[in-house]
């Protein structure tokens, strides 16, 4: 019976159906999956590892490798952390154990989640299942490239820059990142604690509530969380009356932002206005100025700090023979961070420097204010700001890695709402030169219900094919 | 040589650490303790593992409260924990968290009564952080990092509260920072929250001391002197550094700024090992914590809960004392005792002498004794035997301790009955008594603990040294 699951198309959806109906037990759908993982890959590279035993009671969940499992290496991509086991679950999985979801494994990513295309995982690139050559972006590059290659039924990944919206939008996949606040970051390996937010990389926008269902909600171990103020509810409506939608200049016409996206988009957005939704152009000059510059001042410094506690001292490895305690740290950590993270590192470490605080984190925090404010005031007017995801379709691999300024581009357009701590969704909304195109929904703070009955009526709306091409 | 001797004044502020002694962590559920087999109290957050996150502890950040409002500090409404970041193997994040430019507790005034007035100390500020884990050097000599074979990391002491007090360079001498820190330390006692022995390294200090003319303006450049773990090392490390800056000055060489700490096997000041890159901890404020606001009410409500202060209570009792008397009462918490032993009866001085020398030689707790009981004894105390009086105060702490039996007892006062022991014991000892006659009148009272010795403790000491004294002088 399990053989005749085919996985590309299944959604998490469809998939409870089929264990609450008696159709496929949860252990069938487990190997089922990990049957697709072992023929297809070796072309991927999306799994870091894979857990053999079916564990739950319901249907399969892939989890980014920075989640930490209990008993389960997490390594975040890193040599640092090789060979690491939590002796705890994270709040994320023990939600997804509490629900019945069987992990299936870890996915890949860029090393500490700092990336755009997956290539600065320690352990290999991961591959686009659209097309090979190109990347899936980052830094949830498994946990996307997983869900669209039908390897996961659905996949948690996690978002500080747009390392959620950017990849889903690469791989044609629905992707949230969730209201700062709202999701546990209690056992996520750190990168920028004040901008870290774990969400759903799903298939279709109802997945992606219900996960979201799952894994939101204060927890006692995060004193940074909050109790939603209102529940998740499963989108239905296939209209978008009543809806007022902000269409900020500077996102949709920013330099950089290639001629078939912006039509994809545009053409989005008309059929938005078809659906009955009031569109309105309007403007985020300074969030959009000033956005990308800040996140690089205030993300390396948190990291900095962060990327500390690996030293060598209490697990991971250690460089053996050194001379002293500083010469063993030094080594330790030349040898277990890559070129990105060290880079990182010496940024944040440089911007919290004495005499320099003021200028660089401080002043960045302080625009942090007023990028917090502009959005504000544009929530007055409207309850949905729309924008492309992404300037690009997927970019070759390879393409951008000699150059870290063109690879931070990747993310200049979700950065401004994340700076905000504002939830966004990506959906698909066509294709660009064989190419998925992601569309960005920004709402206001908790707003993530407007997100899901906007994504959800478009995507009907859209009929996007999420089953690559090349797959079909 | 005192500074007002040679024209110059010491200038002193102190830093101050105490480990709070709340039942668990500061940022995590792991229960605080000593003595624990090493690593036994740990969890993923005070090992510093990958994502996991710190907890404030809501007592410890009442407890500061407290202390903050004992130390006459404005309590913030709004606080803040930064991250203060540095690498070394006793510190498991690469930060430690604590307080920076929005400390809990700021801009304090603690008065320390002294015979003639009250000093009055500037508080800067006292904030909460979390204490570091306990490093073991192994193989090098007395434990020390140089020469060490391998270091050893003990993390159960790891993330345990710490309050940070720091007071402004208000004090003047030695003695007035053992003054301060005795009455300091008897208020952090009083309220609870911790045991602050600086044996156990429970309350912890470290000295800025420069010298300055009397009469001159500003400040000169200061020494920090670290790892002083008991009062008089406090006092004796604080007079070597201003002994030594006074010399250098006088011999017109340069003080340089320098951290110390002080030996006390040697009684001297050697430096105190650091890196050699200046260090530069690149605070900023901790994203994995919102900021702590203590409400009004609860301010209001810990206001209320203050114990009387130690320095009010000395000025109550000097009068009745005096000033040394009720700073030793108070400060060694024998105060509560001396005032309801006397209010049961008991003569005043009596009483206070009672309780600080036979009682605290004893090693009774003074919080568990019956005052009515203690006060029938200090009544007592020259009419009973010596020996029943000593074995009455040892179990004054004993449950449903009854002082009537002992005071059934009497003591030989009997002229006929001691004086052949007393011939006895002259006889005994020529020497001494050759030793008296020529001048050395001080040996009476080793004559006199001969005899009660002989007499098993039963003699009335005041009569054996009358007699003693005639017969010697015969």
């Amino acid at each position: 019976m399990s053989a005749e699951i085919e996985t590309l198309r299944l959604t998490a959806e469809q998939a409870f159906a089929l264990v609450e109906s008696g159709e496929v037990t949860p252990e069938e759908l487990h190997s089922t999956y990990l049957g697709v993982i072992s023929e297809r890959d070796p072309e991927l590279n999306a799994f870091l590892r894979t857990v053999k035993e079916p564990n739950g009671t319901s249907i399969p969940i892939a989890l980014k490798d920075l989640i930490s499992t209990c008993g389960l290496e997490t390594t975040a991509g890193s040599r640092i952390l090789e060979g690491y086991v939590p002796v705890a679950d994270s709040t994320v999985a023990a939600r997804c154990r509490a629900a019945g979801l069987s992990v299936l494994g870890k996915t890949n990513m860029d090393e500490f989640a700092m990336g755009s295309s997956g290539e600065n995982s320690a352990y290999g690139p991961t591959r686009n299942p659209w097309h090979l050559d190109r990347v899936p972006g980052g830094s949830s590059s498994g946990s996307a490239a997983a869900v669209a290659g039908g390897l996961a039924p659905w996949a948690l990944g996690s978002d500080t820059g747009g390392s959620i919206k950017q990849p889903a939008s690469f791989c044609g996949l629905v992707g949230l990142r969730p209201t700062y606040g709202t999701v546990s970051r209690s056992g996520i390996v750190a990168f920028a604690s004040s901008l870290d937010q774990v969400g759903p990389i799903t298939k279709t926008v109802r997945d992606c509530a219900l996960l979201y269902r799952i894994i939101a909600g204060r927890d006692p171990a995060d004193s940074t969380t909050v109790e939603l103020p209102v529940p998740v509810e499963l989108p239905e409506a296939e209209d978008l009356r009543g809806l007022r939608i902000g269409v900020p200049r500077e996102l949709n016409e920013a330099e950089g932002v290639e001629t078939g996206v912006a039509t994809a988009v545009a053409e989005a957005i008309e059929l938005a206005r078809e659906l009955g939704a009031d569109l309105e152009a309007c403007s985020l000059p300074l969030s959009v100025r000033y956005g990308l510059p800040c996140y690089y001042l205030i993300a390396p410094s948190e990291a900095s700090s962060n990327l500390a506690r690996y030293d060598g001292v209490r697990y991971g490895p250690r460089a053996d023979g050194a001379g002293d305690l500083d010469e063993m740290y030094a080594e330790t950590r030349r040898r277990g961070f890559g070129d990105e993270p060290k880079r990182r590192i010496m940024l944040g470490t440089y911007a919290l420097s004495a005499g320099y605080y003021d200028a660089f984190y401080g002043q960045a925090q302080k625009v942090r204010t007023v990028i917090r404010r502009e959005h504000d005031e544009l929530f007055r007017r409207f309850d949905l700001l729309v924008s492309p995801t992404s300037p690009t379709v997927a970019f070759p691999l390879g393409a951008r890695t000699a150059d870290p300024l063109a690879m931070y581009v990747a993310d200049l357009l979700t950065i401004p709402s994340n700076m905000a701590g504002l939830p966004g969704l990506s959906i698909p909304c066509g294709l660009s030169e064989g190419l998925p195109v992601g569309l960005q929904l920004i709402g206001p703070q908790f707003g993530e219900n407007a997100l899901f009955r906007a994504g959800h009526a478009l995507e009907r709306a859209l009929e996007f094919d999420f089953v690559p091409e090349r797959l079909r | 040589m005192t500074g007002s001797e040679s024209g110059w004044e010491p200038v002193i502020g102190l830093e101050i650490h105490v480990q709070l002694k709340t039942r668990t962590k500061m940022f995590c559920r792991c229960e605080t303790g000593f003595g624990e087999p090493e690593n036994t109290r740990t969890c993923p957050v005070c090992l510093a593992h990958p994502g996991a996150l710190p907890v404030a502890n809501r007592a410890a950040v009442d407890w500061t409260v407290k202390l903050g409002l004992a130390l006459g500090c404005e309590i913030a409404e709004r606080a803040q924990f930064h991250r203060k970041n540095y690498f070394y193997f006793d510190l498991p994040k690469g930060y430690q968290i604590s307080q920076y430019d929005e400390p809990l507790c700021r801009a304090g005034r603690f008065d320390v009564p002294c015979a003639d007035g009250d000093l009055e100390v500037g508080i800067v500020r006292a904030h909460l952080e979390e204490d570091a884990a306990k490093t073991v050097h192994v193989g090098g000599a007395g434990g020390r990092i140089v020469g060490a074979g391998r270091s050893l990391v003990d993390f159960n002491r790891g993330g345990t509260p710490l309050v940070e007090i720091v007071t402004k360079p208000d004090l003047r001498s030695a003695d007035d920072a053992r003054r301060f820190l005795q009455i300091l330390r008897q208020t952090i006692v009083e309220l609870g929250i911790s045991d602050a022995e600086m044996e156990k390294g429970t309350l912890r200090c470290d000295a800025n001391i420069s010298v300055r003319k009397v009469g001159e303006a500003g400040f000169r450049t200061r020494w920090e002197l670290k790892n002083m773990n008991s009062f008089s090392f406090i006092g004796r490390g604080i007079d070597a550094a201003v002994r030594e800056q006074i010399a250098l000055h006088e011999a017109g060489e340069e003080v340089v700024q320098q951290t110390y700490d002080y030996d006390a096997d040697r009684d001297a000041l050697t430096p105190h090992r650091t890196k050699e890159e200046a260090e530069d901890y690149r605070y900023f404020p901790e994203p994995d914590l919102v900021p702590v606001a203590p409400e009004a009410a609860l301010v209001a409500r810990l206001r209320a809960e203050l114990p009387e202060p130690p320095g009010v209570r000395i000025r109550r009792l000097e009068g009745e004392l005096d000033f040394a008397t009720a700073f030793d009462l108070v400060t060694t918490g024998r105060d509560r005792l001396y005032e309801a032993v006397a209010a049961a009866g008991a003569e005043a001085r009596a009483a206070a002498n009672v309780i600080m020398n036979q009682l605290a030689r004893a090693g009774v707790d003074p919080g568990v004794v019956v005052p009515s009981e203690l006060a029938k004894l200090v009544e007592a105390r020259d009419r009973i035997p010596r020996a029943a009086f000593d074995e009455a105060i040892a179990h004054t702490g004993d449950e449903g301790f009854s002082a009537d039996p002992y005071l059934e007892q009497e003591q030989v006062s009997d002229t006929a009955s001691l004086e052949p022991v007393i011939e006895a014991v002259l006889d005994a000892n020529p020497d001494q008594v050759a030793a008296y006659k020529g001048g050395k009148e001080g040996l009476l009272g080793f004559f006199v603990g001969q005899v009660m010795k002989e007499t098993g403790g039963t003699a009335n000491p005041k009569l054996v040294g009358d007699l003693l004294r005639r017969r010697l002088q015969a």
